[in-house]
């Protein structure tokens, strides 16, 4: 979509002083290096990745790895993938095993199952997970469920990727995150990667995954840096699902987010540690399902307040279920009603501020657990 | 089919639905299978399937690469002579209009393009070298005709009189955006010119449109006072690979819909070219498959696209409606959109030399000339002079209010709800309270429309 729909710069003429525009990769603040480099500082061998190289990387290695895998989807060969996370594989491994496809979400999705269901080990690309609507019931009604439907004589290790929810500037129809969607169908697997080592680890571990597996990516994090440590750059680095990771240990408060929006839950665990000392724990959920409700459990046991982070719409989202879970497992820990931030419920504006103010940030994180913290 | 139908006349108020009146009939679908007898030993066969073919022993499979390839109808020589006498060309007026709006977009592609890659203008689609598949086919439906478009489609706007002042109000999302700034740049549309606003998932608009003649048919149905209508569906032969574009086909032709489809075929689909887009004879091939007239034109001569055009309306009328396919064969000169560049994956000089070769416009300006409609003088006063009206457009379109800010809480419900209401009146308790911080003059209205 970058080419398409993104526009490329948004910058606004008028004289009224505006913020400076936002760029495709650029666009937020990036993590601090202090929370970035968190537990990785002294080790060795540590180095920088974007996440689209880590995604990258993940893909070749597989591809190296074993020849069941192939990739296909729109524009990823020729063009390197429509975000270039694709970027130099057709080189690299032929257009056998990377595969341009007309502009057919299901028929491309659909080869694609019917490839992983005759055994094979598809990576399907969409250009941004809006356009697999076209495809959904070949996720959802195909891909769930046939390993189920026919007795479990019919595995279908496939993986879904690209880019998941909103992004910057392309308005309602290209900014949506179908998280809660794929996670309420049982059959499916689904990760959701914030860092680099995520996305690496997380799409290793879908693509080896016997089962079909959403790999919702994001947008506005393919061109952010994150320290990618020695082990992860291995060629057998891999993920588990179902295990939540603790990116910023604490006592007071637990985030339980995903996604981009770990990262702004850091920044705003830092800004609280900052202003007020109060020690906040983030917990990257990493895969939403299988989900890590024990780690989930046993924060709130230590910390008492749970706030979910996501940027999803809100009504029967990640959040609601993170609540709805809390409830149900941790309702007698919980000193206060559990809270939620999500995308708000409107269609995604395409104007720039109100599109800014559709989704959580960093402040917005911050001063919902101030209050939740009564600071 | 027959039960749903049943039901609505049970069911209805309208007496009018009843079994003898004509939509009743209409909807009935005619049912041949059942009156079918097959003798034995006869030479047709009359499976309820293909009740029209012949028994043979001979095993032939049809071999689609040894058929011809559909024709392309032209009317115009590159040269800009009309190639056959017998072809009634347009009235001077028309074709001075047709080219004067060809040249307005344009012109208009190039200041916008310029425009975007300065960052006064988030994104922008350009259509050169398809002017004359969306002026030319234009200029052949009437005002009534409702329109379903794509995006690279700014001609078809310019021809139904879609204003500079009216592109450039969407471009800027200012106060006059019929979209209110919902959208992305280029997805314009206007009830006014009965053009349903671009949507940005590909092909959609293919089966809304069969949806939409469906809806014309029936309302000429129920009062035949209403204008003989259609509706043209624009799309690229990108999107044709779509299945809405295969469902759409099938369900015009089987709920026989008066709508002409229009395919632009342009060669590429960002960076996929045709030939990796499908193996058969283009999207014309298709519409025979599915029982639809259809007909291959070339795209950049702007009175064939016309010609045909025309003939598609008057045939999609006959008989209570029926759908026809048109395919307009052009090259896509310009990029995808302002973030693309082509360069990546197809040559300058083939870019150049399509161009240069043929291009509507330019084979249009030669008929204007022979024909002593059009000289140079002429070409750089129209040229001067659209160059400034779009201009001027573009600077108040930037300067104009931008939507009042009460449209922020407007039209996902009819009426707002409780909640939203609160919420507006809480965003301007929040803005009477701290003016200095929230400079609201450059919405229109400014703060009070926000008051309930
Ligand atoms: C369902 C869906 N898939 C993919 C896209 C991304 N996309 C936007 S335009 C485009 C190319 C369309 O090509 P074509 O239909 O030939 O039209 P052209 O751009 O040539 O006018 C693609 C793939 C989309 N908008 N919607
Ligand atoms: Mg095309």
């Amino acid at each position: 979509m970058s080419r398409l729909l993104r526009p490329a710069s948004r910058l606004v003429s008028s004289s009224i002083a505006r913020p400076a525009a936002r760029n495709a990769f650029q666009s937020f603040p990036r993590v601090p290096a202090i929370v970035q480099s968190r537990g990785y500082a002294k080790e060795s061998g540590v180095k920088e990745y974007t996440v689209r190289d880590a995604l990258n990387e993940a893909l070749a290695e597989e591809l190296e790895l074993n020849p069941k895998v192939f990739i296909l989807g729109e524009e990823v060969a020729q063009y390197n993938g429509a975000y270039k996370v694709t970027k130099g594989l057709l080189d690299r491994f032929g257009d056998k095993r990377v595969i341009d496809t007309p502009i057919t979400e299901s028929g491309f999705c659909g080869l694609a199952v019917g490839a992983a269901l005759a055994g094979l080990h598809p990576v399907c690309e969409f250009m941004t997970f809006n356009f697999a609507m076209q495809a959904i019931d070949q996720i959802v009604n195909s891909a769930a469920k046939t390993h189920y439907m026919s007795g479990g004589i019919q595995p279908c290790n496939i993986t879904f990727r690209g880019p998941n929810g909103f992004a910057s500037g392309v308005a309602a129809q290209h900014s949506q995150d179908y998280s809660a969607w794929y996670g309420s169908i049982p059959g499916l697997k689904v990760v959701t990667p914030w860092s680099a080592e995520d996305a690496k680890g997380l799409l290793k571990a879908a693509i080896r995954d016997p089962n079909p597996v959403c790999v919702l990516e994001n947008e506005l994090l393919y061109g952010q840096s994150f320290p990618m440590s020695e082990a992860a750059q291995k060629d057998d680095f891999v993920i588990p699902f179902g295990k939540a990771k603790i990116e910023r240990a604490g006592k007071d408060l637990t985030i339980v987010t995903l996604s981009r929006c770990v990262g702004q839950s850091l920044v705003a665990a830092e800004a609280l540690k900052k202003k007020y000392g109060v020690e906040v724990e983030v917990i990257n959920l990493r895969s939403i399902k299988p989900l890590d409700v024990e780690a989930i459990v046993k924060s709130v046991k230590k910390t008492h307040r749970l706030l979910a982070v996501e940027s999803g719409f809100p009504a029967f989202g990640v959040g609601a279920e993170l609540l709805a879970l809390t409830m149900e497992y941790a309702f007698d820990y919980l000193d206060a009603p559990a809270q939620r931030i999500t995308g708000a419920e409107v269609p995604t504006p395409y104007a720039l501020k109100l599109e800014q103010m559709s989704f959580p940030d960093e402040t917005l994180i911050e001063n919902y657990a101030k209050k939740m913290l009564r600071l | 089919m027959r039960i749903p139908v049943a039901r609505l006349a049970r069911g209805s108020r309208h007496s009018t639905f009843l079994p003898g009146h004509p939509i009743y009939r209409a909807l009935q679908p005619q049912r041949w299978a059942s009156s079918l007898s097959q003798k034995p030993g006869s030479a047709g066969v009359r499976f309820p399937g293909a009740v029209d073919s012949k028994f043979t022993n001979a095993m032939q499979f049809e071999l689609p690469a040894t058929y011809p390839a559909i024709p392309t109808y032209r009317a115009l020589s590159p040269d800009g002579d009309i190639i056959d006498s017998s072809f009634t060309p347009p009235p001077d007026s028309l074709a001075l209009s047709m080219y004067e709006n060809m040249l307005s977009i344009s012109i208009m592609d190039i200041i916008m393009f310029d425009a975007q890659r300065q960052g006064r203008l988030s994104f922008y689609m350009t259509s050169q070298g398809e002017e004359g598949t969306c002026v030319g086919s234009a200029s052949a439906l009437t005002k009534e005709d409702v329109i379903f478009c794509q995006y690279r489609e700014a001609g078809v706007f310019a021809q139904r009189g879609y204003t500079f002042d009216d592109f450039m109000s969407q471009l800027f999302a200012n106060k006059k955006d019929a979209g209110k700034g919902r959208n992305m740049p280029v997805h314009y549309g206007s009830s006014a010119l009965n053009i349903h606003t671009i949507s940005s998932p590909l092909a959609t608009q293919i089966p809304q449109a069969a949806g939409a003649a469906y809806a014309l048919k029936m309302q000429r149905l129920t009062d035949p006072n209403t204008p003989l209508r259609i509706v043209a569906c624009y799309f690229g032969e990108g999107a044709a690979s779509e299945g809405d574009f295969h469902a759409a086909l099938n369900i015009a032709a089987t709920r026989s819909c008066p709508v002409v489809f229009i395919c632009r075929n342009n060669g590429y689909a960002i960076s996929t070219p045709t030939l990796e887009q499908y193996r058969g004879d283009g999207i014309a091939s298709r519409g025979t498959g599915y029982g639809i007239d259809t007909i291959r034109v070339d795209g950049n001569d702007i009175l064939a696209v016309r010609e045909v055009t025309k003939k598609a309306r008057e045939m999609a009328l006959q008989d209570g409606g029926r759908p026809v396919l048109i395919e307009a064969m052009s090259y896509r000169i310009s990029h995808h959109s302002t973030s693309d560049d082509s360069f990546a994956y197809r040559a300058k000089v083939e870019v150049e030399d399509w161009k240069r070769r043929d291009n509507p416009i330019t084979r249009l300006r030669k008929y204007l000339e022979k024909k002593d409609l059009w000289s140079d003088e002429k070409e750089a006063e129209a040229r001067g002079r659209l160059r400034k009206e779009c201009l001027k457009a573009f600077a108040q379109a930037e300067k104009e209010k931008k939507p009042p800010l009460r449209t922020m809480f407007e039209d996902v419900y009819e009426e707002m709800t409780p909640e939203i209401k609160a919420q507006m009146k809480q965003l301007k308790e929040v803005i009477d309270r701290y003016p200095d911080e929230y400079d609201v003059s450059e919405f229109e209205g400014g703060k009070d429309t926000l008051s309930s």
